[in-house]
Protein backbone atom coordinates (compact mmCIF):
# COMPACT_ATOMS: atom_id res chain seq x y z
CA UNK A 1 0.00 0.00 0.00
CA UNK A 2 1.08 3.51 -0.33
CA UNK A 3 2.15 3.22 3.75
CA UNK A 4 5.45 1.48 3.43
CA UNK A 5 5.85 1.57 6.85
CA UNK A 6 3.28 -1.15 8.82
CA UNK A 7 3.44 0.69 12.01
CA UNK A 8 2.09 4.18 10.56
CA UNK A 9 -1.05 2.20 8.39
CA UNK A 10 -1.73 0.29 11.78
CA UNK A 11 -1.73 3.30 13.92
CA UNK A 12 -4.01 5.06 10.91
CA UNK A 13 -6.66 2.23 11.00
CA UNK A 14 -7.04 2.15 14.86
CA UNK A 15 -7.00 5.73 15.23
CA UNK A 16 -10.23 6.04 12.56
CA UNK A 17 -11.43 2.90 14.21
CA UNK A 18 -11.37 4.57 17.79
CA UNK A 19 -12.57 7.83 15.66
CA UNK A 20 -15.81 6.23 14.68
CA UNK A 21 -16.59 4.69 17.43
CA UNK A 22 -16.37 7.12 19.73
CA UNK A 23 -19.43 8.64 17.18
CA UNK A 24 -21.31 5.26 16.23
CA UNK A 25 -24.00 6.49 17.95
CA UNK A 26 -25.40 8.42 15.93
CA UNK A 27 -25.24 5.66 12.78
CA UNK A 28 -28.10 3.54 12.11
CA UNK A 29 -26.90 1.69 9.27
CA UNK A 30 -23.89 -0.46 9.28
CA UNK A 31 -23.09 -0.12 5.58
CA UNK A 32 -23.17 4.12 6.30
CA UNK A 33 -20.69 3.17 9.18
CA UNK A 34 -18.00 1.40 7.26
CA UNK A 35 -18.62 3.75 4.43
CA UNK A 36 -17.51 6.33 6.46
CA UNK A 37 -14.58 4.70 8.17
CA UNK A 38 -13.22 3.93 4.85
CA UNK A 39 -13.79 7.92 4.27
CA UNK A 40 -11.49 8.78 7.44
CA UNK A 41 -9.12 6.28 7.07
CA UNK A 42 -8.76 7.98 3.77
CA UNK A 43 -8.39 11.21 4.90
CA UNK A 44 -6.08 10.30 7.78
CA UNK A 45 -3.58 8.06 5.08
CA UNK A 46 -3.46 11.53 2.98
CA UNK A 47 -2.54 13.37 6.40
CA UNK A 48 0.07 10.79 6.75
CA UNK A 49 1.05 10.91 3.21
CA UNK A 50 1.90 14.40 3.69
CA UNK A 51 4.32 14.60 6.86
CA UNK A 52 6.16 11.99 5.64
CA UNK A 53 8.30 12.79 2.53
CA UNK A 54 11.36 12.36 4.03
CA UNK A 55 11.42 8.73 4.64
CA UNK A 56 10.72 8.17 0.81
CA UNK A 57 13.89 6.88 -0.53
CA UNK A 58 13.67 9.21 -3.97
CA UNK A 59 16.59 8.19 -5.47
CA UNK A 60 15.15 4.44 -5.43
CA UNK A 61 12.66 5.70 -6.84
CA UNK A 62 14.44 7.45 -9.59
CA UNK A 63 16.40 4.37 -10.60
CA UNK A 64 13.62 2.21 -10.61
CA UNK A 65 11.87 4.63 -13.15
CA UNK A 66 14.62 5.77 -14.84
CA UNK A 67 12.79 8.66 -16.83
CA UNK A 68 15.80 8.67 -20.26
CA UNK A 69 16.68 5.40 -19.30
CA UNK A 70 15.77 1.48 -21.04
CA UNK A 71 11.92 1.24 -20.97
CA UNK A 72 12.06 -2.13 -20.46
CA UNK A 73 8.76 -3.82 -22.12
CA UNK A 74 6.96 -0.15 -21.14
CA UNK A 75 7.10 0.50 -24.60
CA UNK A 76 5.99 -3.04 -25.64
CA UNK A 77 2.62 -1.78 -26.93
CA UNK A 78 4.14 0.52 -29.39
CA UNK A 79 5.51 -0.42 -32.61
CA UNK A 80 9.16 1.09 -32.79
CA UNK A 81 8.01 2.67 -29.66
CA UNK A 82 5.67 5.17 -31.14
CA UNK A 83 2.28 3.72 -32.84
CA UNK A 84 0.20 0.81 -31.53
CA UNK A 85 0.98 -2.74 -32.22
CA UNK A 86 -2.25 -4.36 -34.12
CA UNK A 87 -2.35 -6.49 -31.05
CA UNK A 88 -1.84 -4.17 -28.48
CA UNK A 89 -4.56 -1.49 -29.83
CA UNK A 90 -6.69 -0.59 -27.18
CA UNK A 91 -10.23 -1.57 -27.59
CA UNK A 92 -13.40 -0.15 -26.76
CA UNK A 93 -14.30 -2.13 -22.89
CA UNK A 94 -17.29 -3.27 -23.67
CA UNK A 95 -19.55 -2.35 -20.17
CA UNK A 96 -17.31 -1.28 -17.72
CA UNK A 97 -20.03 -0.03 -15.47
CA UNK A 98 -21.56 -4.17 -15.21
CA UNK A 99 -17.76 -5.29 -14.95
CA UNK A 100 -17.73 -3.42 -11.58
CA UNK A 101 -20.29 -5.55 -9.89
CA UNK A 102 -18.66 -8.60 -9.67
CA UNK A 103 -16.38 -9.51 -7.11
CA UNK A 104 -13.88 -11.20 -10.04
CA UNK A 105 -13.31 -7.51 -11.12
CA UNK A 106 -12.02 -6.43 -8.54
CA UNK A 107 -9.65 -9.02 -7.43
CA UNK A 108 -8.13 -8.59 -11.04
CA UNK A 109 -7.98 -4.52 -10.39
CA UNK A 110 -5.84 -5.59 -6.88
CA UNK A 111 -3.63 -8.32 -9.09
CA UNK A 112 -3.16 -5.92 -11.65
CA UNK A 113 -2.30 -2.90 -9.26
CA UNK A 114 0.69 -5.44 -7.71
CA UNK A 115 2.04 -6.29 -10.78
CA UNK A 116 2.79 -2.96 -11.48
CA UNK A 117 6.66 -1.72 -10.53
CA UNK A 118 5.93 0.29 -6.83
CA UNK A 119 6.94 3.45 -7.60
CA UNK A 120 4.21 3.47 -9.98
CA UNK A 121 1.58 1.75 -7.58
CA UNK A 122 2.35 3.99 -5.19
CA UNK A 123 2.51 7.25 -6.90
CA UNK A 124 -1.55 6.07 -8.95
CA UNK A 125 -2.89 5.39 -5.23
CA UNK A 126 -1.94 8.65 -4.01
CA UNK A 127 -3.03 10.13 -7.02
CA UNK A 128 -6.41 8.32 -7.36
CA UNK A 129 -7.49 6.63 -4.38
CA UNK A 130 -6.13 9.40 -1.81
CA UNK A 131 -6.86 11.73 -4.35
CA UNK A 132 -4.15 13.88 -3.45
CA UNK A 133 -3.32 16.54 -6.17
CA UNK A 134 0.32 16.55 -8.58
CA UNK A 135 1.77 19.07 -5.92
CA UNK A 136 1.32 17.36 -2.77
CA UNK A 137 2.59 13.57 -4.46
CA UNK A 138 5.78 15.52 -5.75
CA UNK A 139 6.00 17.01 -2.59
CA UNK A 140 5.85 13.74 -0.33
CA UNK A 141 7.26 11.14 -2.87
CA UNK A 142 9.91 13.86 -3.71
CA UNK A 143 9.98 14.06 -7.58
CA UNK A 144 9.46 16.60 -10.45
CA UNK A 145 5.85 17.28 -11.36
CA UNK A 146 7.54 15.76 -14.89
CA UNK A 147 8.61 12.68 -13.20
CA UNK A 148 5.41 12.18 -11.62
CA UNK A 149 3.38 12.54 -14.87
CA UNK A 150 6.00 10.28 -16.42
CA UNK A 151 5.27 7.23 -13.52
CA UNK A 152 1.12 8.15 -13.70
CA UNK A 153 1.66 7.46 -17.27
CA UNK A 154 2.95 4.28 -16.86
CA UNK A 155 1.13 2.95 -14.23
CA UNK A 156 -2.26 4.06 -16.68
CA UNK A 157 -0.29 2.04 -19.74
CA UNK A 158 0.09 -1.10 -17.47
CA UNK A 159 -2.64 -0.99 -16.01
CA UNK A 160 -5.48 -0.38 -18.78
CA UNK A 161 -3.42 -3.28 -20.99
CA UNK A 162 -3.45 -5.81 -17.86
CA UNK A 163 -7.58 -5.23 -17.43
CA UNK A 164 -7.87 -4.97 -21.15
CA UNK A 165 -6.05 -8.46 -21.29
CA UNK A 166 -7.85 -10.26 -18.09
CA UNK A 167 -11.34 -8.75 -18.30
CA UNK A 168 -12.09 -6.85 -21.47
CA UNK A 169 -10.87 -9.47 -23.76
CA UNK A 170 -13.01 -8.58 -27.11
CA UNK A 171 -11.80 -8.89 -30.69
CA UNK A 172 -9.11 -6.51 -32.67
CA UNK A 173 -10.74 -4.17 -34.33
CA UNK A 174 -8.96 -2.14 -37.16
CA UNK A 175 -8.22 1.13 -36.17
CA UNK B 1 2.05 15.09 -35.83
CA UNK B 2 2.21 13.21 -32.73
CA UNK B 3 2.47 9.28 -32.23
CA UNK B 4 0.62 7.02 -30.27
CA UNK B 5 2.59 7.28 -27.59
CA UNK B 6 3.16 10.97 -26.92
CA UNK B 7 -1.04 10.89 -27.57
CA UNK B 8 -1.30 8.36 -24.66
CA UNK B 9 1.06 10.46 -22.30
CA UNK B 10 -1.54 13.53 -22.89
CA UNK B 11 -4.39 11.70 -22.22
CA UNK B 12 -3.01 10.87 -18.93
CA UNK B 13 -1.68 14.21 -18.67
CA UNK B 14 -5.09 15.81 -19.46
CA UNK B 15 -6.17 14.17 -15.70
CA UNK B 16 -3.60 16.13 -14.47
CA UNK B 17 -3.35 19.74 -15.73
CA UNK B 18 -4.77 21.63 -18.42
CA UNK B 19 -3.43 20.88 -21.93
CA UNK B 20 -2.23 23.87 -23.72
CA UNK B 21 -4.03 25.16 -26.95
CA UNK B 22 -1.36 23.71 -29.54
CA UNK B 23 -1.65 20.27 -27.34
CA UNK B 24 -5.27 19.76 -27.70
CA UNK B 25 -5.14 20.70 -31.42
CA UNK B 26 -2.56 18.11 -32.18
CA UNK B 27 -4.38 15.68 -30.11
CA UNK B 28 -7.73 16.27 -31.67
CA UNK B 29 -5.96 15.70 -34.65
CA UNK B 30 -4.78 12.18 -33.94
CA UNK B 31 -7.94 11.43 -32.42
CA UNK B 32 -10.23 11.81 -35.22
CA UNK B 33 -7.65 9.33 -37.44
CA UNK B 34 -7.01 6.60 -34.39
CA UNK B 35 -9.21 4.60 -32.57
CA UNK B 36 -6.88 2.78 -30.56
CA UNK B 37 -5.92 6.17 -29.05
CA UNK B 38 -9.78 7.41 -28.58
CA UNK B 39 -10.19 4.00 -26.73
CA UNK B 40 -7.22 4.58 -24.58
CA UNK B 41 -8.95 8.38 -23.73
CA UNK B 42 -12.14 6.62 -22.78
CA UNK B 43 -9.87 3.97 -20.54
CA UNK B 44 -8.43 6.63 -18.86
CA UNK B 45 -12.27 7.88 -17.73
CA UNK B 46 -13.20 4.28 -16.80
CA UNK B 47 -10.17 3.58 -14.91
CA UNK B 48 -10.43 6.93 -12.96
CA UNK B 49 -14.32 5.93 -12.33
CA UNK B 50 -12.75 2.18 -11.38
CA UNK B 51 -10.21 3.85 -8.80
CA UNK B 52 -13.22 6.00 -6.91
CA UNK B 53 -15.39 2.75 -7.15
CA UNK B 54 -12.93 0.80 -5.48
CA UNK B 55 -12.46 3.59 -2.85
CA UNK B 56 -16.19 3.85 -1.94
CA UNK B 57 -15.82 -0.12 -1.01
CA UNK B 58 -17.12 -1.29 -4.16
CA UNK B 59 -15.22 -4.56 -3.83
CA UNK B 60 -16.33 -5.52 -1.22
CA UNK B 61 -18.80 -7.92 -2.36
CA UNK B 62 -22.24 -7.63 -1.03
CA UNK B 63 -22.20 -3.86 0.28
CA UNK B 64 -24.44 -1.99 -1.73
CA UNK B 65 -22.90 1.08 -3.97
CA UNK B 66 -23.16 4.21 -4.74
CA UNK B 67 -23.12 3.72 -8.61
Amino acid sequence: MQLSDAKLAEDAVQEALIGALRNAASFGLRAALKTWVFAILKNKIADILRHKRRSIDASSLLREDDEDGDDGDFSAPFDRKVFWRADERPAAWPHPEQALRQGEFWRVFEACLENLPATQTRVFMMREFVELDSQEICQTVGVSVSNLHVLLHRARLRLREYLENRLFMVADQPC
Amino acid sequence: MLNCREVTRLLSDSQERKLALGERLSLRMHLLMCAGCRNFGKQMDALRRIARAYVRGAGQGSDKRNE
